[in-house]
C-alpha cells in the first residue's frame, strides 16, 4: 500500500528531523532507501533539484518523492505528512509556551541543544563551502571567486555600508555569478 | 487587508524567493515579519529560531505556524503554512511531471553553482550570528565544538551517524550536568 508507506515514511520524517533538512538527510536517506523507493543515484538527484528550487528542501523532496512513487496524490499525503507533527507540535508549544520554557528540566536540555545546533549549523555551512570550492581534490576556482565576492561583499555592505542585505538579494547574486562564470 | 489573506500572502513570497532551506528562511522570515510587518518582536523572533530548531520538522514550517497562530490562532497557523507550503509543492509537482531533466538545463545548473555558494555562507552566517549571542560558558562550548566536529565527520566523510542520536547526547550531557549542579547545590 503506496499511500500508506508514503505517509508513514514521511510522517517518521516530520517527527524526527531535527535541525532542518541537512541536518535530516541521514534521516531522510534511511526512511527512502528503507522503503526501496529510489536508488542511492535518484535520491541524490532528488535532493539537489529540492536544494536548487525555492521553499523547505524536506518539503520540497516529501513532494518529489511522493509525486514520482503515487503520482498527485501521493505528493499531497508526503506533504501532508512531512508538515503534520511540526504544526501540531508547534501548535501545542505555543498554547503551553510560557509555562514549557520555564520548566528547569525543558532549559537545562535547551542549554544543550542550542550549542549542539550552533555546531551542526557551522559545520554544515563549512561542508557544503568546502564540497562546492573542492570538487574531488582541486579547488574548484571560480566558486572560491563567488565565495569571496559574496563574504566580501557581505561584510563591506555591513562594515562600511551600515546595511545588511538580504539573504534574497544574497541568493539572486549569486545566482547571477554563477551563470555569469559557469556560461549558460 | 484581512490577516488571514495577508498571513498566506506573505508567507507564499517567503517560500517562492527562499532557497537554500530552514537557516536562509529564518532570516527571510525575521525581515519580514519583525521589520516590515512588524507582527512579532525580535524578542519573539529568537524564541522562534529556538523553538524551530529545537522542535522536529522543516524549520520554516514551524516558524510559519508559530507566527501564523501569534497573529490570528488556528486559522492563522493554517494559512501561514499553507501559504509557506503552496509555491514550492506547484514548482516541485510541475518539475516531477514534465521537467526529468531540470538539473541537465545548463542555465539552472550554473546558477545553482552560484546559490550552493551564496547558501552555504548565508547558513555559515547564521551559526555566526548565534555563536556570538551564546553565553560563553565551559560546557557549552565544549558542546558547540564537539557537534561541530561530529557535524563535519557526518557531513564530509557520510560517517553513518545521524544527528538525532547527537541531539540526544548533547541534550543528554547537559541533563546530567545540570543534575549534578543541583547535587552539589544541596
Amino acid at each position: 500500500m503506496i499511500y500508506l508507506e508514503l505517509f508513514l515514511g514521511f510522517l517518521k520524517v516530520g517527527c524526527f528531523a531535527f535541525g532542518g533538512a541537512y541536518g535530516a538527510i541521514p534521516l531522510i536517506q534511511e526512511v527512502v532507501l528503507g522503503y526501496g523507493w529510489l536508488s542511492q543515484e535518484e535520491l541524490a538527484y532528488m535532493i539537489a533539484v529540492s536544494e536548487s528550487t525555492p521553499g523547505p528542501i524536506m518539503v520540497n523532496l516529501a513532494t518529489y518523492v511522493g509525486s514520482a512513487q503515487a503520482g498527485l496524490p501521493g505528493s499531497i499525503l508526503a506533504t501532508l505528512a512531512v508538515i503534520l507533527p511540526s504544526f501540531s507540535i508547534i501548535l501545542l508549544i505555543t498554547a503551553l509556551l510560557k509555562t514549557v520554557l520555564k520548566n528547569v528540566f525543558v532549559q537545562a536540555a535547551l542549554s544543550g541543544l542550542k550549542p549542539c545546533m550552533i555546531g551542526i549549523i557551522l559545520a554544515t555551512g563549512a561542508s557544503m563551502l568546502l564540497t562546492r570550492c573542492a570538487k574531488g581534490r582541486t579547488l574548484d576556482k571560480k566558486a572560491a571567486l563567488i565565495a569571496f565576492l559574496l563574504a566580501g561583499g557581505l561584510f563591506v555592505c555591513r562594515r562600511f555600508l551600515k546595511k545588511n542585505p538580504s539573504p534574497i538579494q544574497l541568493i539572486l547574486i549569486s545566482a547571477a555569478l554563477g551563470v555569469a562564470l559557469y556560461g549558460f | 487587508m484581512p490577516i488571514l489573506l495577508d498571513l498566506f500572502l506573505t508567507f507564499a513570497k517567503t517560500g517562492l524567493f527562499t532557497f537554500g532551506g530552514g537557516y536562509a528562511m529564518i532570516a527571510v522570515i525575521a525581515d519580514n515579519c519583525v521589520q516590515r510587518k512588524k507582527w512579532i518582536s525580535h524578542d519573539e523572533m529568537m524564541n522562534i529560531a529556538v523553538i524551530a530548531e529545537s522542535t522536529p520538522g522543516p524549520i520554516a514550517i514551524n516558524a510559519a505556524t508559530y507566527v501564523g497562530f501569534l497573529q490570528a490562532g488556528f486559522l492563522g497557523a493554517a494559512a501561514a503554512t499553507v501559504g509557506i507550503v503552496l509555491p514550492s509543492f506547484i514548482i516541485i509537482y510541475l518539475i516531477s511531471m514534465f521537467l526529468d531533466n531540470f538539473l541537465e538545463f545548463a542555465v539552472v545548473k550554473s546558477a545553482f553553482k552560484g546559490i550552493q555558494v551564496a547558501v552555504g555562507i548565508l547558513i555559515l552566517d547564521a551559526g555566526v550570528k548565534m555563536l556570538k549571542k551564546m553565553p560563553k560558558k565551559p560546557l557549552p562550548l565544549a558542546i558547540l565544538t564537539g557537534s561541530f566536529a561530529a557535524a563535519l565527520c557526518i557531513n564530509l566523510f557520510s560517517v553513518r551517524f545521524n544527528s538525532i542520536t547527537l541531539m540526544l547526547v548533547c541534550a543528554a550531557v547537559s541533563l546530567a550536568a545540570y543534575r549534578m549542579k543541583g547535587g552539589e547545590r544541596r
